[in-house]
């Protein structure tokens, strides 16, 4: 079913801290889940909910993003009505590179003014989850809201940087504070923001016109008096990947069979680019336990608690425990790993053995050889 | 190769009567092979790692699944302006339409197609075997001869030289004599099934066997022997590498269980030349705690909670704690249940078989069949389990 909504994804000055893992690469396309990027989430979301318009607004390092996406053809975007934009930052000169995103979307306001579609989501590209974006929208149409907020209640240690919200008790939104803020409140801001195309627009050119550019803080955390601004809440899986142990964590949370069930089929399948890697081949010394295991791998050594990403190689006698190894890895005979991230195509020469912690993982540069 | 100097004509009509409960619904080219693979899916990749860019599939037995799975080529590149892929059933024309009669008459009446593209050569294949080809080398053996026709051939063991065609070659290649199915092969050179011809030869040669009513219109039978007896040059090719026709359960059996040795003849790892296929979208495969997989392929989507070894999962294979899975080929979606057995088996798509449930055993000289869709209920008594 169509829904009258259009998608964004703004990927311009996403909050994160991913060290080496976002060094050659924008965070919206880090590996993740064995064969995903982080974007897949979302966009899957919203292709399945009935999205049929998404924009995808890049800022930097977007090579692996344009790479990743292509026409859109693999979440069935490629299309001759609406589809898939990715759109790079449009400038005058590069001294405006540091502004807001809300700059940005009135530079992309065509986007937005040339579709008859009446509603708009703005996500991010770092909240992994498989939500209805449909729902979303009724929600928001019952309750008559301004603006709608899809929240969760997530009272779990935090590895990843979220806002914090405070509701009243119908489900309005009285408080939001950003990541470092001292807010007691177990509920975090998964960044999607549903409202009328029209009030969108009005928001952007009225907050800039005002000398603000920052969308959430600007437009509005600073409205939430006037607007009525309501919290629909996720039940379902969320990872919040913006920091390393974040997405360590969030990684390992794949191998409970309940999490792996919900996340990649519920309510619909999360998409990515095909690759064409061969099914993973286990040879006599395998001994794999626990683990999550992509196509096109090669495994004669052991796997216990660990995530391999597509084209992983794990030669005899070597030993991968509580990593994740992304695409292309190869493990040399008798390597042994343990709590560490391979970025990828990262090779471990024979014997060679790493160790981290699961708290504090080691993590390899892409390409490295150790 | 220059664009359409050569165009393909695959052959995918086969009905696969052979393979018995797995084609029910299914052409023989849609039947599932190598744990993500369609038996077609080799020919295509073929044709593409060759450079070849318009090909025809010829279509007629079963074709919903077929036509449903090759679009209009994407997945193997072949979505092109120009040429690309074309799905060619059979068609009413003002004059009533026909049944595809014969491999050389489905070509017959498609004359028409291959002639808005004005090849030089033609390449005839069949998407019922499984190999990997490049077909530049063929076409490059074909010009250098100067050959009306060339075919590729692959020696085989002298028992089984009698099921398939076979010739006798001079010292060039030149083939001095074919047989179609012998009963006294004198030669083990068998055709592959995949013929380089030049364009004309081929189009005279289809009109005139059009015109004998007493012809089969076969490729094997009518079609080349006769080239042979008009003194055509008829040219062999000779194929190193791994062929296999999976006409059979024993034979896709087989042909499944080869890819799991640790040098495997056919190497579907070769990043230059990819087999290319449909993806089915599932997550990377989850191997549960307890679980042991061993000397197996194992695609996407798959749950393994028990033991396997030796065996081949398609996308979305469910196998239960306790079970053991030993030298079987487990069809997409196929569940099996807790503390259940499948040895020596091939379970078809969809396919249930129970919580201690037993399919198949190890001292059993028949590959044991599950159809696609259904369901193994009751626990029978189980043979002792083999420790693995």
């Amino acid at each position: 079913m169509k829904l009258p909504m259009m998608g964004v994804i703004n990927l311009i000055h996403e909050t994160e801290q991913m060290g080496t893992l976002t060094a050659g690469r924008c965070l919206a396309t880090v590996p993740f889940g064995g064969r995903y990027r982080l974007i897949d989430f979302v966009l899957s979301s919203m292709v399945n909910s009935g999205i049929a318009k998404v924009a995808v607004f890049a800022h930097t390092k977007f090579r692996s993003l344009m790479d990743h996406l292509g026409s859109g053809g693999n979440w069935d975007l490629h299309r001759k009505q609406s589809g898939l934009f990715v759109l790079p930052p449009a400038m005058e000169d590069m001294t405006e590179f540091g502004k807001g995103d809300l700059y940005q979307f009135y530079r992309h306001r065509d986007y937005f003014v040339r579709s008859p579609l009446e509603y708009v989501v703005i996500a991010r590209s770092h909240m992994v989850c498989n939500l209805d974006f449909a729902r979303v929208l009724a929600e928001h149409r019952d309750r008559n809201l301004d603006v709608t907020v899809v929240c969760k209640s997530w009272p779990l240690a935090r590895t990843g940087l979220a806002r914090k919200v405070k509701t009243d008790a119908d489900g309005r939104i009285v408080e939001m504070q950003d990541h470092f803020g001292r807010l007691a409140s177990d509920v975090v801001s998964m960044e999607m923001y549903l409202l009328r195309k029209e009030l969108l627009i009005d928001l952007v050119e009225t907050t800039l016109a005002q000398g603000k550019d920052h969308f959430v803080r600007d437009a509005i955390m600073s409205r939430l008096g006037e607007l009525n601004v309501g919290a629909c809440m996720h039940d379902g899986f969320l990872g919040v990947v913006n920091t390393i142990p974040a997405f360590y964590r969030h990684n390992m949370e794949l191998l409970d069979p309940d999490v792996w069930n919900e996340l990649f089929f519920r309510p619909g399948p999360i998409y990515t680019k095909v690759k064409d890697e061969p099914p993973t081949r286990y040879r006599s010394g395998s001994a794999v336990v626990n683990s999550l295991v992509a196509n096109g791998c090669e495994i004669e050594g052991t796997v216990e608690g660990s995530i391999l990403f597509r084209g992983v190689k794990v030669r005899k006698g070597a030993a991968v425990r509580g990593s994740i190894v992304m695409q292309n890895g190869v493990i040399g005979e008798n390597g042994a790993l343990e709590n560490c991230i391979l970025d990828k195509e990262v090779e471990i020469r024979p014997q060679q053995q790493l160790r981290g912690t699961a708290d504090v993982p080691y993590l390899a540069v892409k390409r490295n050889v150790i | 190769m220059r664009r359409n100097e050569c165009i393909a004509m695959l052959l995918a009509g086969g009905e696969g009567r052979r393979l018995g409960v797995l084609t029910k619904d299914l052409a023989k080219p849609a039947v599932h092979f190598g744990g993500k693979y369609r038996i077609i899916d080799f020919t295509l990749s073929n044709c593409v790692n060759s450079g070849i860019e318009t090909v025809g599939v010829l279509t007629q037995y079963q074709p919903l699944v077929l036509n449903q799975y090759l679009g209009i080529g994407s997945p193997w590149g072949l979505d092109r302006r120009e040429g690309g892929m074309h799905v060619l059933p059979p068609y009413v024309r003002q004059k009533g339409g026909v049944w595809y009669k014969g491999t050389a008459n489905a070509i017959y009446q498609n004359i028409g197609f291959i002639e808005r593209y004005d090849p030089e050569y033609v390449l005839i294949i069949s998407g019922d075997h499984i190999y990997k080809m490049d077909y530049d080398m063929l076409l490059s053996a074909h010009k250098s001869n100067r050959a009306d026709a060339t075919i590729a051939v692959i020696p085989v063991p002298w028992a089984e030289a009698s099921r398939f065609g076979v010739m006798s070659v001079d010292e060039e290649g030149r083939i001095v004599e074919f047989a179609e199915k012998p009963k006294q092969p004198t030669s083990n050179l068998a055709s592959m099934g995949v013929y380089m011809f030049s364009w004309p030869v081929l189009r005279e040669a289809l009109i005139q066997d059009e015109a004998d009513s007493q012809s089969a219109n076969d490729f094997g039978k009518n079609v080349i022997p006769k080239l042979l007896r008009e003194g055509a040059r008829l040219y062999s090719y000779r194929f190193e590498g791994y062929w296999k026709d999976v006409g059979t359960i024993d034979s896709l059996w087989e042909a499944n269980m080869d890819l799991l040795e640790d040098e495997a003849s056919l190497n579907l790892n070769d990043r230059e030349r990819r087999i290319y296929s449909v993806s089915p979208n599932r997550p990377a495969q989850y191997v549960a705690p307890g679980a042991s997989v061993r000397s197996s392929l194992i695609n996407e989507g798959c749950v393994v909670e028990g033991n396997v070894n030796r065996s081949v999962l398609f996308y979305g294979v469910k196998v239960g704690k306790g079970s053991l899975v030993e030298d079987s080929v487990l069809m997409p979606g196929a569940v099996v249940g807790k503390d259940a057995r499948v040895i020596r088996a091939i379970v078809g798509e969809g396919a249930v078989v129970g919580d201690g449930c037993q399919v198949g055993a190890f001292d059993s000289e028949e590959i044991a069949v599950v159809g696609s869709g259904d369901t193994v209920p009751d626990a029978r008594p189980l043979l002792e389990a083999k420790p693995i």
